[in-house]
């Protein structure tokens, strides 16, 4: 049964004081998430008990660390039903999942035909991604002399798909989009954009840093063939991210960052390289993040992924209906609660149709209600330049968030138009 | 409230009412700055003859604090020497570097110094300096 004030209790921070007795309001967790005491515990009881390096280290200390940290791959395998815990990589966060992926292509050292990109290749992303998945593949398809090329996105923010088989075509090598916006909340659906994919021959990639904490993601039901997440969005720690793939690709693609435990032989002159995951896990890990993110997806599975998207669901409804009594408040995304998160940005004017900037909307809510909201162009300026505004602010909801929050926010928009009005 | 502090009713006047707005001819330097952060951006023109500066014109966008900010600059800076702006902008400078630890000097800034309770926000400092980097650039590039 799901109790949101059962689950507030887990997370110390929801009830701590800010600043000048305001109690805290935090819907930015689209941002960043906080912790339950199930994590925070797991790591602290690891570093004071158990703490040792992982996979070299012969003593008692050293196999308890790494079976804490091996225990944590096999956690974040079961939350996205991967078929192989061999298939979960750990990263540093979602971004350098994203990196791994890109950096497999037109590498020279790569031999599969899969993973050879040249000038004449296509690579396809959305007008609607972060950054981390812009930047990347700008940075391949100049290193390659490949084109880069974007889904449009309607003005109700949802992928426009008109252009599909234009776009992912027998040049494209991979399309890499966003599951659930960051910004817009839109959800995406994958299933047709993946028809496509497989009908041309080409990869697919999914950034899930906004899904897998919010809602049940069963790679093999996704059927893509990259799915890239991060701890900090789902109640884990920083410092830990997870690249999913198929296990076939994963062994054809050459390793991204060279060192420690990622090898199986060295001689000066060359080296061969460890099995999938350790093959992409060079150097000492973030050990105790990655049994933070461990102890992090076992907490979510034991509330029920179905019944945390249900309360957001739900909370979603009733932020957009709040919102929309704002007078001067535009919602940018989706207005309806169908294929949406609980990710909601928006633009405000004062009573005179004048533009609040959202870095005076998000400083009087934290100064005047600790409220906490994100502002700005949130990692996705092309997003923005496409609906001709420099920034906005985004409200986002987790497991955590009550109907009374989203109450505070309406009440805290219109003192804000009365302070800018 | 700590808002109140920072949002000082000289601060929402010239947001509301911003002084010199808009780009003028003549001018002998055009800059254009962005604080990359949160999108503001500023054209700014600065217009200076035998030392004096006759105008400074600009065109931008973003919050309150980086418009008014503009604002004043255009009052404090027209009309003085060159010398006297840069010195109110270093006494700026000064004080919104100074985490809100720094006694700001009223005779120096005069209407500048509503902006003392922004120098305790590190990220809206930068806010605060943006048109008057690009004065200071400005006015470089005009010698």
């Amino acid at each position: 049964m799901f109790d949101v004030d059962l689950i507030r209790k887990d997370f110390p921070v929801l009830s701590r004081e800010l600043p000048g007795g305001r109690s805290l309001v935090y819907l930015d967790s689209g941002n960043s998430s906080q912790k339950p005491n199930q994590v925070i515990d797991t790591m602290r009881d690891h570093l004071a008990h158990h703490y040792s390096n992982v996979g070299r280290a012969h003593h008692t200390l050293g196999a308890e660390s790494t079976a804490a940290y091996e225990d944590a791959r096999d956690a974040v395998a079961a939350f996205v039903s991967a078929p192989s815990r061999d298939e979960v990589i750990f990263t540093k966060n979602a971004s350098e999942a994203l990196n791994l992926v890109a950096y497999a292509f037109g590498n020279p050292i790569a031999t599969d035909e899969r993973f050879r990109v040249g000038p004449g290749d296509e690579i396809v992303v959305s007008e609607m991604e972060h950054h981390s998945n812009i930047v990347p593949w700008q940075l391949l398809a100049q290193r390659t002399g490949a084109t880069l090329r974007w889904f449009k996105v309607t003005d109700e923010g949802r992928l426009d798909l008109d252009d599909l088989n234009d776009l992912v075509n027998e040049r494209t090598k991979i399309v890499s989009i966003v599951h659930q916006s960051n910004v817009l909340g839109t959800v995406n659906s994958v299933s047709p954009i993946l028809a496509r994919v497989r009908e041309v021959g080409a990869l697919m990639m999914l950034d899930a840093s906004q899904s897998v904490p919010h809602m049940p993601v069963d790679v093999t039901e996704l059927g893509v063939d990259f799915v890239a997440f991060t701890g900090h969005k789902m109640v884990g720690p920083s410092g830990i991210g997870v690249l999913w793939g198929r296990r076939e690709l994963l062994e054809a693609m050459p390793p991204f960052l060279g060192g420690g435990e990622m090898i199986e032989a060295v001689w000066m002159d060359r080296s061969t390289y460890a099995p999938i995951p350790h093959k992409f896990e060079a150097g000492t890990p973030p050990i105790v993040e990655a049994i933070g993110l461990g102890a992090a997806a076992n907490y979510l599975t034991g509330i029920g992924m179905a019944d945390v998207r249900a309360h957001e669901k739900e909370l979603t409804g009733y932020a957009l209906d709040a919102l929309g009594e704002v007078p001067g408040l535009k919602v940018i995304g989706p207005r309806t609660n169908i294929s949406r998160g609980g990710t909601i940005s928006f633009t405000l004017k004062n009573l005179s149709g004048d533009d609040i900037h959202p870095h005076d909307v998000g400083q009087i809510l934290d100064d005047a209600f600790g409220i906490a909201v994100r502002v700005g162009h949130h990692c996705a300026r092309p997003l923005h330049l496409r609906f001709g505004i420099p920034a906005t602010t985004r409200a986002s909801l987790y497991l955590y968030n009550t109907t009374d929050e989203i109450d505070a926010l309406a009440r805290g928009l219109h003192h804000v138009q009365k302070v800018f009005g | 409230m700590i808002a109140e502090s920072m949002y000082q009713e000289l601060i929402l006047e010239h947001y509301k009412h911003p002084q010199g707005r808009g780009l003028r001819d003549p001018f002998d330097a055009e800059v254009h700055h962005v604080n990359p952060t949160c999108g503001d951006e500023i054209t700014l023109r600065v217009k200076v003859d035998e030392g004096k500066v006759l105008d400074v014109s600009y065109e931008g966008q973003g919050c309150s604090i980086s418009q008014a900010a503009a604002s004043v600059l255009h009052e404090l800076a027209t009309g003085a020497t060159v010398e006297e702006s840069l010195g109110v902008v270093d006494e700026f400078t000064r004080l919104m570097q100074g985490r809100g630890q720094v006694e700001a000097d009223e005779d120096v800034l005069g209407d500048a110094v509503a902006f003392a309770g922004v120098a305790k926000y590190p990220a809206r400092v930068k806010c605060a300096l943006l048109s008057w980097m690009a004065y200071k650039d400005a006015v470089v590039r005009s010698a």
